[in-house]
């Protein structure tokens, strides 16, 4: 028997019906909100944007949740998953209670527990592990606010090993590459200065159907002040459709394009000279570089006409320094990936664009004091030179390198912690390796709001409350206004969920750590930082968000010296870093590989209605958009013979064969590509909804590419074929 | 009479359904209604291509046959003003109502057993507020205002940009405009 088999957490719950709506009389209804109103400050939790809220409930029932008007995230308006949040309150498919993997005989299932025993059952095999192996041997997979606490829990124990999927299947690349060119990384509120911008540049990504909600708001009011919009993007993707110009790509050429749109701005000497002589380091190196890759070059790659090229270099040249190359946000795409947002900083640098009104602006967050308890000693051996020395440039955890590093019975890690993240879905065709690290793995928690894939790995699984049951940290971003905004609850934890600070700190206690825990409730916190700075609980539970004035400059003042955190001092078109570590000090093009015949490119991306696979099984957001389809051109469609509507399965070269999903034939993209919206195909049970509604793109992916310099896995590479008559 | 309109920008609606999720929590729309709806219309062959997307519902028709075909007197104007709405203890579930519409905006059927539709959030009007989408919308694509004063926002928006407004051979004098 396998130690660990996949449970369903669907085991070991009977049905728990929805009432169907009743036929009744024909009374008036009353009108909305003349019952008794009530409202609570929150903070929205659907996604990472984090956007301070007013929840309303009128006769004690959840009514809505709208944007707090003092919010520069939201500016008083919610995104359509925001608006929707409310639904994951009252989810029937929630888990409720703790559970323990229990094995009788040749079968697995999980039993309900107290939180006592969960604790004593989780404290007892965390020792083991120290004893065995070492208290260093724990990793935490983390997506969330509540995902401290569990870090300082681990910290204290002795393990410091630590990622957010955010970075290796996600920003790493972009955080990397404007890291070693200008010493800073974008962050997250994105340091983008949209609203200023004259000039928008959009490279794969499609805001508006990612809601990352102040880039919609600042996008479109420059679309409002009259902006030029240009998206490469190979599908006509929203944005596009709201662009002067529209550059539909050969997927994987980007790089190809960034180095001709450089090659334009300097051999037309239409670069921001004055800047990049002040502030830039390696400019000749960069001109001999680009000289080989004029528009002409480029078209062959690209797919894109000479003259499509040239005229986006002088627009862009012609609204600079207010001209934004935008970054990107999912940017881990072929394993080139820090080069091409390389390629990107180094082009902003030559448009003057950063420091200055309309490009980047310099981000301050309020100087919050940590509450005082005692500090964890750091280890005197660093995991990661344990576990990922192969990337000395990277600071924080690599996700796919941590999984890789607890698989076998060799591994490093011997436990896991996974706090509301699906791992199952976030890493790219990471199943069997799962599956591997679960067979060697003492010890697998998993904490979380709803159950998902990675939820049937676990020993055990710890029900979180709802973020309209609980507080958690301040969220204090590094943004333009420093801001701080509170969460609390507007309801009593449905059924015996906890919220992480009570459950970090339980956990805490039954490993006698409670010492790094020195509070009874986490109110006692956050009213003592807030006291700090001037404000209190008391005053935040009334307004929900606080402003603060900035103490440093937003943008370069004019003739005053910057210095960048760079080994120059510069912002370094040539990379010296790069070349000391065996890279390419400049971006350069590789050809990507193209599809065999019969195979398209997977693309993949966002919706507006879902945060990942996050929030498929909200019945409001289910509602909205309760399956994906793939998008294909119709050329493409007559060629197979399939049709607008009928089911297929998705099938990689390896063979792998998505769940049913429907074909939608679209003149919206390139016909040598398809697109899904990632985050279907949930095959948990438990999720009612979400279960068996459309295909999920991540197990399709192979041919995974490894970014050299930050570790990320590259998650475009991948071709599909349509396989009709079995759905 | 005070004609309220709606005014949508298709220049910057993303077509994310936010007005959606946000009328079926302000309204508490029962699980498989909607008052409001998001169409996307692309037009083209590719790479030469345009696609709008419109956040569509009841046009609070100055001449709703909504109204005029109702046998019940349950379709009515609220007070003086455009918005049409449905007194559910008059209404008989007939639906000649949405054989009369010519936007197909009306839900069949609610629950509770009447005809149920979008009512441009009058009680919010009536405490000066707009209605829950246009509140909502993240991009601020949606106006709402009072068509027969001149300074209103929706007013103005009018006089200055292009529009349109769906199906006007009707007659039925729609007040939902789309900017294009």
């Amino acid at each position: 028997m396998q130690r660990r088999e996949f449970l369903k957490v669907s085991a070991l719950f009977g049905a728990s019906g929805v009432m169907p709506g009743l036929l009744g009389g024909c009374s008036p209804p009353p009108l909305p909100g003349t019952g008794d109103v009530r409202t609570t400050p929150t903070v929205c939790n659907i996604c990472f944007w984090q956007c301070a809220a007013t929840l309303y409930t009128e006769n004690g029932r959840p009514w809505k949740v709208v944007g707090n008007p003092a919010d520069p995230h939201c500016n008083g308006r919610l995104c359509t998953r925001g608006t929707g949040g409310i639904a994951s309150y009252s989810d029937p498919d929630r888990l409720k209670r703790p559970l323990i993997r229990v094995r009788q005989g040749n079968t697995q299932t999980f039993k309900p527990v107290s939180w006592d025993e969960a604790f004593a059952y989780i404290a007892g095999k965390m020792q083991t592990i120290a004893e065995r192996h070492g208290r260093d041997r724990i990793a935490l997979f983390s997506h969330g606010g509540g995902g401290s606490h569990f870090r300082r829990l681990l910290q204290a124990f002795g393990s410091h090993a630590y990622a957010h999927p955010s970075f290796a299947q996600c920003r790493g690349p972009r955080e990397t590459a404007f890291g070693l060119t200008f010493g800073e990384g974008v962050g997250s509120p994105d340091r983008t200065d949209m609203a200023n911008s004259r000039c928008i540049v959009l490279i794969g990504s499609h805001i508006g159907e990612n809601l990352h909600n102040g880039q919609v708001q600042t996008l479109t009011q420059a679309l409002e002040r009259g902006a030029t919009l240009i998206t490469v993007d190979p599908r006509f993707s929203v944005p596009a459709s709201k662009s002067r110009y529209w550059l539909p790509i050969k997927p994987g050429t980007d790089i190809a394009l960034l180095l001709a749109w450089m090659n334009v701005l300097i051999n037309e000497e239409l670069y921001d000279k004055d800047y990049v002589a002040e502030y830039c380091s390696g400019f000749e190196q960069l001109a001999a570089q680009v000289q080989p890759y004029n528009p002409e070059w480029a078209y062959l790659e690209t797919g894109l006409e000479a003259a499509q090229i040239r005229a986006t270099a002088h627009a862009m040249a012609g609204a600079a320094p207010a001209t934004l190359v935008h970054p990107g946000r999912h940017v881990t795409w072929y394993g080139d990936d820090t080069q091409r947002c390389r390629a990107i900083a180094i082009l902003n640098a030559l448009l003057g664009s950063w420091g200055r009104p309309g490009g980047f602006y310099a981000q301050e967050k309020v100087a919050l004091p940590d509450f005082p308890a005692p500090q964890p000693a750091r280890p005197e051996q660093d995991w990661k030179t344990e576990v990922q020395a192969r990337f000395p440039l990277v600071s924080t955890g690599i996700s796919n390198v941590m999984v890789d590093a607890s698989a076998g019975p060799d591994a490093f890690f011997k436990g896991w912690f996974v706090y509301a993240t699906n791992l199952s879905t976030t890493l790219p065709a990471v199943r069997e390796q799962l599956e591997r690290a679960a067979q060697s793995l003492e010890l697998v928690v998993v904490v979380d709001t709803m159950p998902a894939e990675i939820t049937g790995y676990a020993d055990v699984v710890l029900p979180e409350c709802t973020y309209l049951e609980r507080y958690d940290d301040l969220r204090n971003k590094a943004e333009r206004t420093p801001t701080l905004a509170l969460r609390m609850p507007a309801f009593v934890p449905k059924y015996d969920s906890k919220p992480a600070w009570w459950i970090a700190k339980g956990l805490a206690e039954k490993l006698s750590l409670g010492d790094y825990f020195p509070w009874q409730d986490y109110r006692e916190v956050l009213d003592w930082q807030l006291k700090q700075v001037g404000s209190s609980l008391a005053e935040m539970e009334k307004t929900g968000v606080k402003a603060f004035a900035r103490k440093t400059p937003i943008y370069f003042a004019a003739g005053k010296p910057v210095d960048f955190r760079t080994p120059s001092g510069k912002i370094e078109l040539y990379s010296q870093t790069l070349a000391e570590t065996g890279h390419d000090p400049l971006p350069r093009y590789v050809p990507p590989q193209r599809p065999p015949a019969g195979y398209f490119h997977l693309n993949y991306g966002r919706a507006a209605a879902h945060t990942f696979g996050r929030t498929i099984n909200n019945p409001l957001l289910f509602e909205l958009m309760p399956e994906n389809t793939v998008w294909v051109h119709p050329a493409a469609a007559g060629q197979i013979g399939v049709g607008n509507g009928e089911y297929v399965r998705l099938q990689n070269p390896d063979g792998v064969k998505s769940n049913r999903i429907r074909v939608r034939v679209t003149q919206r993209i390139r016909a040598d590509s398809v697109f899904m919206v990632h985050g279907f195909g949930h095959t948990e049970t438990r999720l009612r909804l979400a279960q068996g509604a459309g295909a999920d793109d991540a197990e399709l992916m192979h041919n995974v590419k490894i970014d050299p310099i930050m570790g990320g896995t590259g998650m475009r590479a991948s071709f599909v074929t349509l396989v009709r008559g079995e759905a | 009479m005070i004609t309220y309109a709606m005014v949508i920008d298709t220049r910057t609606c993303i077509g994310c359904g936010d007005c959606v999720v946000a009328c079926k929590n302000e309204n508490s729309v029962p699980a498989g209604l909607n008052r409001d709806w998001v169409v996307e219309e692309t037009r083209g062959e590719y790479p030469h291509l345009s696609t709008e997307f419109r956040s569509e519902r009841c046009n609070h028709c100055a001449h709703a046959t909504c109204v005029t075909n109702c046998p019940t007197g349950a379709s009515h104007y609220w007070k003086d003003t455009n918005i049409v709405l449905v007194a559910a203890e008059k209404c008989t579930g007939c639906k000649a109502c949405i054989a009369a519409c010519p936007y197909d905006a009306r839900l069949i059927m609610h629950p509770d057993g009447y005809i149920d539709k979008c009512t441009f959030c009058h009680h919010r009007v009536d405490q000066g507020l707009d209605p829950a989408c246009v509140s909502s919308c993240p991009t601020h694509c949606m106006h709402f205002g009072v068509l027969n004063d001149a300074d209103s926002l929706v007013s103005r928006l009018l006089r200055t940009r292009n529009y349109k407004a769906l199906l006007t051979e009707t007659g039925n004098e729609p007040n939902v405009y789309y900017l294009v």
